[in-house]
């Protein structure tokens, strides 16, 4: 399949068929991410209530570590705009360094989620706890996750930015890769609102 | 001796009591002799390579299409000796052929293999097999990632297979409810078997959703608008859609199941507030939309078949594709009614009875548009029409009894009685299972490039379709009487034993259909009627534009589509030149290289999944990394594609004869 130039406006990663049908197959992938999400926000709101012999939401949520890492997280998907801004204007080391701060904001996040777990866990609220802790260990824990995976993938994704530079497939891979962590940016925005605003109010 | 004691629990743990039983150990030698045979002859003839580079590591959707009806075939077969054994028990009161514990793990894989690795995997075969070639592209979007979905379908297939020998089987019905499911019921491995194998099958249906979605979308050939797509095509971009909203909350049932048995959460457990229905909805969100899933390729397939054999124009093709969009809607709308016991109350129950009923307009709607299209055509009476015209009353009499079961009171009546059992048979197999027989053998030939030998095809119809009247009939009046489903035995002097006779019967009348087929396909393989017009039915769609089998690149000159039949408008205006190419127009074809990637990424799912069904922990972080490992290597090898020259492009279709002078 050869490149089909219809307007010189186009990103060139959308400017070739077979990679702009790759991006539109990551869209449709995002939508069935989007239905998982879904169930378990459904489980979630349903479980809320059911606690059991452990602790409410109110008991459990404190607003000062979520709010820090729901900052990180959402200034870690600016900073993942400014990477494919730079791989626009083909400033390749400039994506490299913004995608290095993007998922060492990741990282940070991770880790600060992983604490907030940790210390639930050792106070004695496992997700063997009610049906609630397992909600809520296993919504916020699948978004962890989708972070983990995120990182891994920015990881390897920085790496062969370095090796091949700015390509039509590396360029690609970087706007699945935003369109990801964007998309992983706006389920915490609901999450923060579903779980924790509306727990601890 | 700490060895000595870990071997012995570990023997305990992968043979327990339920997987000693003579049957199955008898059949365990039996596939360890067919393996070995196997082997030894792959050996003998020098043929690993060949199945290696050949079938293993192939990204060419026709030759997946080929695996995936092939692995079908073997678990049909599968399922229905379960079948068998089911109706066996059933023959007579008070029987013990087998003992409670088997016959539950007997009925519970019958369901699982039937519809997730029986009609999942035909259907991806007939998708595989035809979409590009009916849309003019020559691959599908993702060809690697299609592998990937072949594989991971295959491995969870082997995965749930092999629960009965290693291990011991699940349980706990195709549904598989909590609390029954969860560990304190239902100890051992089996569950875990079938919530892990489901998981990784379903991942690669998801994946198999989102590539035909996007080959429909994207990969169409010059010239076909969407109102020019074949009724198949249609059918399958709907499908793919109901795919992508239908899985994820299986996937999320199956996982949090999964959690509670493994990693001991609290979803659907009775301790801890735990709330079983919650899975139970989050099942049919998935379920019901899955029985659309599994029906609309079949009518998809009928659109295709009616035509070609009545000689005329599809009728009423808006209505059709209007049909098959609102039947996808209203499909989300009507999972309630699998449990209008759960209590929700007169408004929920009602809401979802009516969703229920509306959906027989638009299949009826269907019913009329086929009829009307034979309505004054030709009609010759080939063994894929033979299925249509079987399928008709088959799925009014399942559609009609459909209607009784969403009527809240009735249900409550034939709720889980053989009446239920009885529909969905007749739904299922007289909606599903006749179209993709009649898919199969209407596309066998493109498939393959020889015909399947239509006498003995219609010998198998007429067995498989009689028996299948004969076993289903019965089980409407065994649901009147009273007989539950998954009744182990029952006793004498309640009437249910003539019944129970008649539709056993009935069931090894259709055995025989299938071994009637299987000898049809065998034997035709050994006595070819090749396909050498790549044309045998005189067809409509452009697949039957391209030899038999097509050429590994499809189409050698993409062709301009112009009208809904488009082959068949070439043939009636004297173009069908314009399928072949010639030395001027002949340009060189990008395909996309093999790849052992998809192969080792299901395996390393496997060996996660292996460990976590034991608890194996160290193992499932193994099969973690292996998954990593596969998907770094995937993205970081440089799978350009491999370039088919001109010249040999050329060669090719000038052997085939699709060469102007």
């Amino acid at each position: 399949m050869s490149t089909t130039t219809t307007t010189t406006t186009l990103p060139p990663e959308f400017q070739d068929n077979l990679e702009s049908i790759r991006i539109m197959g990551f869209w449709v992938f995002l939508t069935t991410d989007l239905v998982l999400f879904g169930s378990l926000f459904a489980v979630y709101v349903v479980f809320r209530s059911r606690v059991g012999l452990g602790p409410t939401p109110h008991q459990l949520f404190s607003m000062g570590p979520v709010l820090t890492e729901t900052l990180i997280l959402l200034t870690s998907s600016f900073t993942c705009s400014l990477s494919l801004y730079s791989a626009r204007k083909n400033r390749v080391k400039g994506a490299i360094s913004w995608l290095v701060v993007t998922l060492a904001l990741g990282m940070s996040f991770v880790l600060l989620e992983i604490r907030e777990f940790t210390t639930d866990v050792l106070n004695g609220h496992t997700w063997h706890q009610s049906a609630f802790l397992s909600g809520f260990f296993t919504l916020v824990g699948t978004h962890g996750s989708h972070v983990t995976v995120g990182i891994g993938w920015a990881i390897m994704l920085a790496i062969q930015l370095g090796m091949k530079g700015l390509t039509l497939t590396t360029r690609r891979k970087l706007y699945a890769f935003a369109l990801y962590w964007h998309f992983l940016d706006i389920v915490w925005i609901f999450l923060f609102t579903v779980v924790y605003l509306s727990g601890i109010a | 001796m700490d060895i000595k004691l870990w071997t012995l629990h570990l023997l305990k743990v992968l043979f327990p009591p339920q997987v000693l039983l003579p049957d199955i150990v008898a059949i365990d030698i039996g596939l360890t002799v067919a393996t070995i045979v196997i082997g030894a002859y792959l050996t003998k003839t020098r043929k690993w390579g060949w199945l290696w580079h050949e079938w293993l590591t192939t990204v060419d959707h026709k030759k997946i299409g080929i695996m995936y009806l092939i692995a079908a075939l073997i678990m049909l077969f599968r399922g229905g000796v379960d079948a068998l054994m089911i109706r066996s028990q059933l023959i007579a009161p008070n029987a013990h052929f087998m003992g409670a514990q088997q016959y539950d793990e007997v009925f519970t894989t019958h369901g699982t293999v039937m519809i997730f690795f029986m009609a999942m995997p035909m259907i991806f075969a007939l998708f595989n097999a035809t979409i590009p070639l009916m849309i003019g592209a020559r691959d599908v979007a993702f060809p690697r990632l299609n592998a990937i979905s072949f594989w991971l379908f295959a491995f969870g297939a082997i995965l749930l297979n092999i629960s009965f020998s290693i291990g011991g089987s699940p349980s706990a019905g195709w549904m598989s409810y909590p609390p029954y499911s969860e560990l304190l019921y239902n100890p051992g491995v089996g569950e875990n078997y079938f919530l892990l194998s489901l998981q990784i099958a379903g991942i690669g249906t998801i994946a198999t959703g989102i590539n035909f979605l996007v080959t429909i979308l994207r990969m169409r050939a010059p010239g076909m608008s969407l109102s020019k797509m074949p009724i198949f095509v249609w059918a399958s971009l709907i499908t793919s859609s109901l795919v992508l909203f239908a899985f994820p909350p299986l996937t999320v049932a199956l996982g949090l199941t999964m959690l509670d048995r493994v990693f001991g959460a609290s979803f659907f457990t009775l301790g801890h507030q735990g709330m079983p229905m919650m899975y139970v909805n989050l099942f049919w969100i998935f379920g019901h939309p899955e029985v659309y899933i599994l029906v609309m390729p079949a009518f998809g397939v009928f659109s295709e078949v009616v035509p070609t054999f009545s000689r005329k124009a599809l009728f009423g093709y808006e209505a059709m594709v209007g049909s098959l969009l609102a039947i996808s809607f209203l499909s989300y709308g009507t999972w309630v009614h699998h449990f209008f016991e759960m209590g929700a109350g007169p408004t929920v129950n009602v809401f979802f009875g009516l969703s229920t009923m509306l959906i027989a307009i638009p299949t009826g709607v269907k019913m009329f548009n086929w009829i009307f299209t034979m309505w004054g055509g030709r009609i010759r009476l080939t063994v894929p029409m033979l299925w249509q015209l079987a399928f008709i009353p088959t799925f009014v009499v399942g559609g009609a009894t459909g209607i009784m079961l969403a009527a809240v009171p009735g249900d409550y009546q034939y709720h889980n009685s053989y009446f239920l059992i009885a529909h969905f048979h007749n739904v299922i197999l007289g909606g599903t299972v006749f179209g993709v027989l009649s898919g199969m053998y209407y596309w066998w030939p493109k498939m393959f490039g020889w015909n399947l030998n239509q006498r003995q095809g219609t010998w198998a119809f007429a067995l498989f379709v009689g028996g299948f009247w004969l076993t289903f009939m019965p089980q409407y009046f065994l649901g009147f009487e009273g007989m539950t489903r998954r009744m182990a035995t029952y006793p004498a002097g309640l009437g249910w034993t003539a019944l129970n006779v008649w539709s056993t019967v009935g069931a090894f009348v259709m055995g025989a259909g299938f071994v009637v087929m299987v000898y049809n396909i065998l034997w035709s393989r050994m006595h070819p009627d090749w396909d050498t017009t790549g044309d045998p039915w005189d067809g409509r769609t452009l697949e039957w534009s391209l030899p038999s089998p097509a050429p590994e690149y499809n189409f050698a000159r993409i062709p301009v589509v112009r009208s809904r039949d488009e082959w068949w408008s070439m043939k009636q205006e004297g173009r069908t030149d314009e399928v072949k190419t010639s030395e001027a127009t002949v340009r060189p074809i990008h395909m996309p290289r093999n790849t052992p990637m998809p192969i080792m990424l299901a395996a390393a799912f496997f060996v996660g999944a292996i460990g976590l069904i034991f608890g194996w922990f160290w193992m499932a972080i193994l099969g973690g990394v292996g998954v990593v490992a596969a998907l770094a290597y995937g993205s970081f090898a440089d799978y350009s594609e491999i370039e088919i020259d001109a010249k040999k492009v050329l060669k090719t279709e000038a052997q085939l004869g699709r060469v102007e002078s």
